[in-house]
């Protein structure tokens, strides 16, 4: 039987149409991409090999010199990270992030799925340039074929002589350790990975003082590298940061894999030149999603993973670019664009993420643990026509507890608001707590008829605090 | 209730070995536990505890923060079906809704046959493939309702063997360092922990120092 994710081609989303340079996803054309030998007779490991002839300055020099700014969320320069351990503190560990659960992304997976010698050479790049003694590659436990594919390739580079005791008959020698979750999203944030890595709850750490730079994984120096960032170090190596430099912006320079889905045409994940991509191209332009699905009408769309505020209409012809996203009242996040068209239900749709963090709180901070479960509760009885208006103020008030003073936002046109720019101020050690708020804030701000609506005519008298939790007990009986 | 069989043993003593610190590997170990019995016992719990020299408390604490650990028989294929944005846009709900129906049990909940358990899962990164489910961690993409029954048949006959393992099994392949290439783990208190390879602490201080 067909249909199952190893069936070829089960990248289905990916379209490699168009013409524009491809730094991580080159290999997806072929069938059997994941393979060493493929790798092998399509450059492989030649940046690794072009790295062992520099000097590991020289290689940390030229990773700097690509600004590869950090492609799991929060976009902070690759070489500028690697330069923050302390001098001399050994040994200094990486942490490969493929943990990758924000809702709407997903590229991590293609990239360990379609080319996971890619990301071995990264890391072994990373591992050369700043001394690293080890390498730990977490992946997220529900991706069974990314764990299948990532092992084998490793199996074939150790036995080929890519990754241990004296790499290409070098001194360089280096381990790579699988590692792999089990189901949470927290997890991702980079010091509660370490956590998890350390094989405790996964709840994270305070910053600071806990910078993994710094204190990392048992307390000593530690990079977290996102999958798709590392991903792009051997093209760097083979190329040079001048060649990566010249794509994209002087301020965000490369490329970047953004993953639409929704109402769209066709959904799909593209890398995207940075910078030179709007949201309109995006999603209206032919070599990408093609336009909404017919005779529809884009109503709004989460421009950067489900903790990021929503955009409308309005913001359609912003680049895809860090900083105007953040200006706008949002953030790029992951890059994963979430497209919703007029017949969606705002309410329904926002709680269908409120419920996702309600979730996955970890339950370390108060105002996240409760908070989140109390949006869920309201929302739903909102949702199932119940609530009343003074339901709507308290979502506001429960979140301004999780979140004070303004939360970021779009503008409208049409409601007449400004954009409160990002970021906001937090009383959570991690983003999972504003993260539970904005899709409730966002919906609530730009589409308040809709909730009024859903209210209209319900008084307070009588309305009891009552309420079921819609999440399914994990893996009760029958 | 069983510890880890002789064969898990050897396993989980190599995968301990691949840590600077034995804690670090109680996941995968419990993964290995699970893969065993199909779900993770008191007993190899205790077992693992003894293994990476910790208390069976501290374990279980672990173990109930993961998601993917469970504590008691589950079905032979555990099927997730999202709920969140992208699939909710495109039919969760429905499709949910539908499997219930279907299976005659609540999302939660465990068929009669033990066959199948159903689960509302959270985003299963295949966002563009809406809606979305796995099966036993396998996905299947843009699931219509007929393509559900259709599965949910199979799965039930026991026709997809081949192509999923039972729950607990999650990836079939498995790291394996040759001896001969194996560098061994840094302990985080090795004195002196910089790479051989790495120069001399004082070039290798000018290089890292500038950028700090």
């Amino acid at each position: 039987m067909s249909g199952f994710e190893g069936s070829y081609p089960y990248a289905a989303g990916y379209y490699d149409d168009g013409d524009r340079p491809r730094i991580v996803t080159d290999r997806f054309q072929f069938e059997d991409s994941f393979t060493l030998d493929r790798y092998l007779a399509t450059d492989g490991y030649e940046g690794l090999k072009a790295a062992l002839a520099k000097a590991p300055s020289e290689v940390h020099d030229e990773v700097r010199g690509a600004t590869v700014l950090g492609r799991g969320g929060a976009g902070f320069p690759a070489g500028v990270k690697w330069g923050l351990m302390p001098d001399d503190v050994y040994p200094r560990y990486l942490v490969v992030n493929g943990d990758e659960s924000e809702p709407g992304t997903y590229k991590d997976r293609l990239l360990m799925e379609r080319d996971p010698h890619q990301l071995i050479e990264g890391c072994l790049i990373a591992a050369y340039a700043v001394g690293l003694s080890q390498v730990f590659l977490y992946i997220r436990g529900e991706m069974a074929l990314a764990q299948e594919r990532v092992a084998t390739a490793l199996n074939d580079a150790y036995a080929a002589g890519y990754i241990g005791k004296n790499i290409l008959d070098s001194d360089f020698s280096v381990d790579i350790v699988l590692h792999w979750g089990a189901g949470a999203y927290v997890v991702g944030e980079e010091t509660a990975l370490i956590e998890s890595l350390e094989g405790n709850r996964g709840e994270p750490r305070l910053k600071p003082p806990f910078f993994p730079a710094a204190i990392g994984l048992y307390g000593k120096p530690t990079i977290v590298n996102n999958v798709e960032t590392l991903s792009n170090m051997p093209w760097i190596l083979r190329n040079g940061a001048a060649a990566f430099a010249a794509i994209g912006t002087e301020t965000s320079p490369g490329t970047r894999m953004v993953a639409v889905s929704g109402h769209v045409r066709r959904p799909g994940v593209y890398e995207i030149v940075n910078g030179a991509t709007t949201f309109r191209d995006l999603l209206f332009g032919e070599e990408f999603c093609g336009g909404m699905r017919d005779g529809h009408e884009l109503k709004a769309f989460v421009p950067g993973g489900g903790s990021a505020p929503w955009f409308l209409p309005d913001q359609l012809d912003l680049p895809f670019e860090s900083r105007p996203v953040g200006a706008a009242g949002s953030m790029l996040g992951s890059g994963a664009v979430m497209v919703m068209d007029e017949t969606t239900d705002i309410p329904l749709a926002a709680l269908s993420l409120v419920r996702f963090y309600a979730h996955e709180s970890c339950g370390q901070c108060t105002p996240c643990r409760e908070g989140s479960t109390w949006l869920e509760r309201i929302l739903r009885r909102v949702v199932d026509g119940v609530g009343t208006r003074r339901d709507l103020e308290m979502l506001f008030q429960a979140g301004g507890t999780i979140c004070p003073g303004e939360f970021p936002h779009a503008a409208s046109e049409r409601l007449g608001i400004e954009a409160v720019p990002f970021p906001f101020k937090m009383t959570t050690i991690c983003f999972v707590g504003p993260s539970c708020y904005t899709a409730i804030h966002s919906a609530l701000t730009l589409f308040p008829d809709e909730f009024e609506a859903r209210v209209a005519g319900n008084t307070d008298a009588g309305v009891s605090i009552p309420v079921t939790l819609t999440t399914a007990p994990v893996g009760g009986g029958a | 209730m069983a510890r880890l069989s002789e064969t898990h043993l050897i396993t989980a003593r190599e995968i301990i070995g691949r840590y600077p610190r034995p804690k670090s590997a109680l996941i995968p170990l419990l993964h290995l536990a699970q893969e065993q019995d199909g779900y993770v016992t008191n007993d190899a719990m205790e077992h693992l505890a003894e293994l990476v020299g910790v208390t069976p408390a501290e374990v279980y604490g672990t173990a109930t923060f993961y998601e993917m650990f469970k504590f008691h028989p589950v079905g032979r294929y555990v099927v997730n079906i999202c709920g969140t944005l992208s699939c909710a846009l495109l039919g969760a709900e429905e499709l949910i809704e539908h499997a219930e129906e279907r299976l005659g049990i609540r999302a939660g909940g465990t068929t009669a046959d033990g066959a199948i358990t159903l689960e509302r899962a959270e985003c299963q990164a295949a966002c563009t493939e809406a809606p979305c489910l796995q099966v036993n961690y396998r996905h299947r993409f843009r699931v219509t309702t007929e393509q559900l029954d259709e599965l949910l048949d199979d799965l039930t006959a026991g026709n997809l063997a081949d192509e999923i393992p039972d729950h607990g099994v999650v990836a079939r392949i498995r790291q394996t360092i040759p001896a001969g290439r194996w560098v061994r783990p840094v302990p985080p208190e090795q004195a002196g922990g910089r790479p051989a390879w790495f120069g001399a602490p004082d070039a290798a201080d000018d290089e890292t120092g500038a950028d700090a």
